[in-house]
């Protein structure tokens, strides 16, 4: 890997002031054709690239961005990572890419600023009890580590939270992955997007795809703002826009694409060195290594490209967030932003072939996908070279739509959306 | 977050209504008779416009009524709202 990363070139770089370090990835245009063409630069896609020319040994790649690298739902959500699904096919799929994460650092020679630091989900009532210590002992029987704690272990493991049983929805317990926590995000991003062109990827930013040429059931190129692009594989993750793409195939996806938002505080000190969920009352929260509470809200309950959100998705988070930790009632928000998710109606990821050949599609995560990154960059690297997917993502196949074989996470997912 | 001009009670905040997505999705009048693609195609496969699209709302804290709207999802611009049963209007 050119220019690599260590102290020994941080102490080398020091005597030029840092001013001779190289750009992390090239900026080419296209070329006339390519072997595959991944289409979004964000993290799934990039990683999707970067394991394409690893494992696969496709060099001759290109990734589309209509944007920036990092620009997009990579560099706006609450970077929470965990794998403590109910369901064996998702428990399979996330604790694949929890494994990653664990030495990706070291594998990108990129501090993506990995912390275990354990995500605690909450209970508020009964029903919450129940699911939550069934959803441990699934988590077990995967080999996935999970614990039930008590209200009194809840505030020993974060004793910020506000344990009294007078609130509307008081905490009567709650699950803790210690293997879980959070990670950079626009980091992770950058190091896939510079391990990929290291390896040759073309990564073609201020690119967007205007349209998909095909010959009957075949793809045969891309319509972009930078010309076409001859290829025979395409493979979209597009996140919000997935459908947007599909439509130019003349497909259509189970999505529906709506706004999520998230806000950061103003900087304090270390308060908070864990994440806290809450499903009953929609509200988590953790603490960026700057100092600022990350907090993420609902989706607004309509389709909207807007990249905005409502206010009043956002009053009802913080008046739970207040409710649980009062020591944060006179914290002030620093910023507010909204990204567009495409969510499934069983609230699980689509990483699947279609049924034109050579079109791929990696959509549908909603609401929890930068958890899934590199495995699903991994796995969907493993499909379009293969034209096959992995045992991992084949319940997560386009026809359970028709079958049936729905992986209904929605009922068990962190926080509802 | 708008202002939806509801058909029956006329101009209200959008947090009093809800969204029941695309609209003008007939349901199958020979259920028996259908393939498992075409139930796929009626239960789950959505147009997800970004650009003007149809779709049902329902005044949910309001008149419960529901009706359908016209909107353009990339900047949430309603360009008409018409009650159930009227014919779409062209935009």
């Amino acid at each position: 890997m050119k220019n690599k990363y260590s102290i020994f070139s941080l102490i080398k770089n020091a005597f030029s002031q840092h001013e001779n370090w190289k750009q992390a990835w090239g900026n080419p245009e296209p070329k006339k054709e390519y072997e595959a063409v991944i289409v979004g630069g964000g993290g799934h896609g990039l990683a999707t690239a970067y394991y394409l020319a690893k494992k696969h040994n496709m060099k001759n790649i290109a990734v589309l961005e209509k944007g920036w690298i990092g620009g997009g739902n990579t560099g706006r959500n609450t970077t929470i990572i965990r794998s403590n699904y109910l369901w064996d096919a998702s428990a399979g799929l996330y604790d694949h890419a929890l494994k990653i994460w664990e030495n990706l650092s070291q594998e990108l020679n990129y501090n993506i600023m990995f912390s275990q630091r354990g995500v605690m989900n909450l209970a508020h009532n009964l029903q919450d009890v129940r699911d939550l210590k069934r959803r441990t002992h699934a988590n077990r029987l995967n080999g996935i580590d999970a614990v039930w704690l008590d209200t009194k272990q809840v505030k020993e493991f974060c004793p910020i939270i506000n344990i009294s049983q007078d609130i509307r929805y008081p905490v009567l317990g709650g699950t803790l992955q210690r293997r879980a926590g959070t990670a950079r995000h626009d980091a992770v991003a950058w190091g896939y997007a510079r391990g990929a062109d290291a390896m040759g990827v073309d990564i073609i930013q201020n690119c967007e795809v205007k349209g998909i040429k095909r010959n009957g059931y075949q793809v045969e190129g891309l319509e972009t703002t930078k010309g076409f692009i001859k290829t025979k594989k395409i493979g979209v993750v597009a996140a919000g826009h997935s459908s947007v793409i599909a439509n130019m195939a003349g497909l259509k996806l189970p999505l529906e694409s709506k706004p999520l938002q998230a806000l950061v505080s103003e900087p304090v000190k270390p308060i908070i060195d864990t994440v806290v969920m809450s499903n009953a009352v929609h509200a988590y929260v953790s603490q960026s290594d700057k100092g600022e509470l990350v907090i993420g809200a609902g989706t607004d309950a309509y389709i909207s490209y807007t990249q905005r959100g409502s206010h009043d998705v956002v009053e009802g988070t913080l008046k739970a967030i207040l409710e649980l930790y009062p020591i944060f009632s006179r914290m002030k928000m620093l910023r507010q932003w909204g990204g567009i998710v495409d969510i499934c109606p069983d609230a699980s990821p689509i990483i699947s072939k279609t049924n034109i050949k050579g079109l791929y599609f990696n959509c549908g995560w909603g609401t929890g996908g930068f958890k899934a990154t590199p495995g699903s960059g991994d796995l969907f690297a493993h499909t379009i070279a293969n034209d096959e997917p992995h045992k991992l993502n084949a319940a997560f196949n386009l026809n359970r739509f028709v079958s049936g074989d729905l992986v209904d996470e929605h009922g068990a997912a962190a926080v509802a959306h | 977050m708008f202002i939806i001009n509801c058909p029956y009670c006329g101009e209200r905040d959008q947090i009093e209504f809800s969204c029941g997505g695309e609209a003008h999705i007939v349901r199958p009048k020979q259920p028996t008779e259908l393939s498992d693609d075409e139930w796929a195609e009626y239960l789950f496969m959505r147009k997800n416009i970004k650009g003007v699209q149809f779709e049902r709302w329902n005044h949910a804290h309001g008149c419960r009524k529901w009706f359908n709207m016209v909107r353009d999802t990339s900047n949430d611009k309603i360009h008409a709202v018409y009650k159930m049963g009227e014919k779409p209007p062209v935009i």
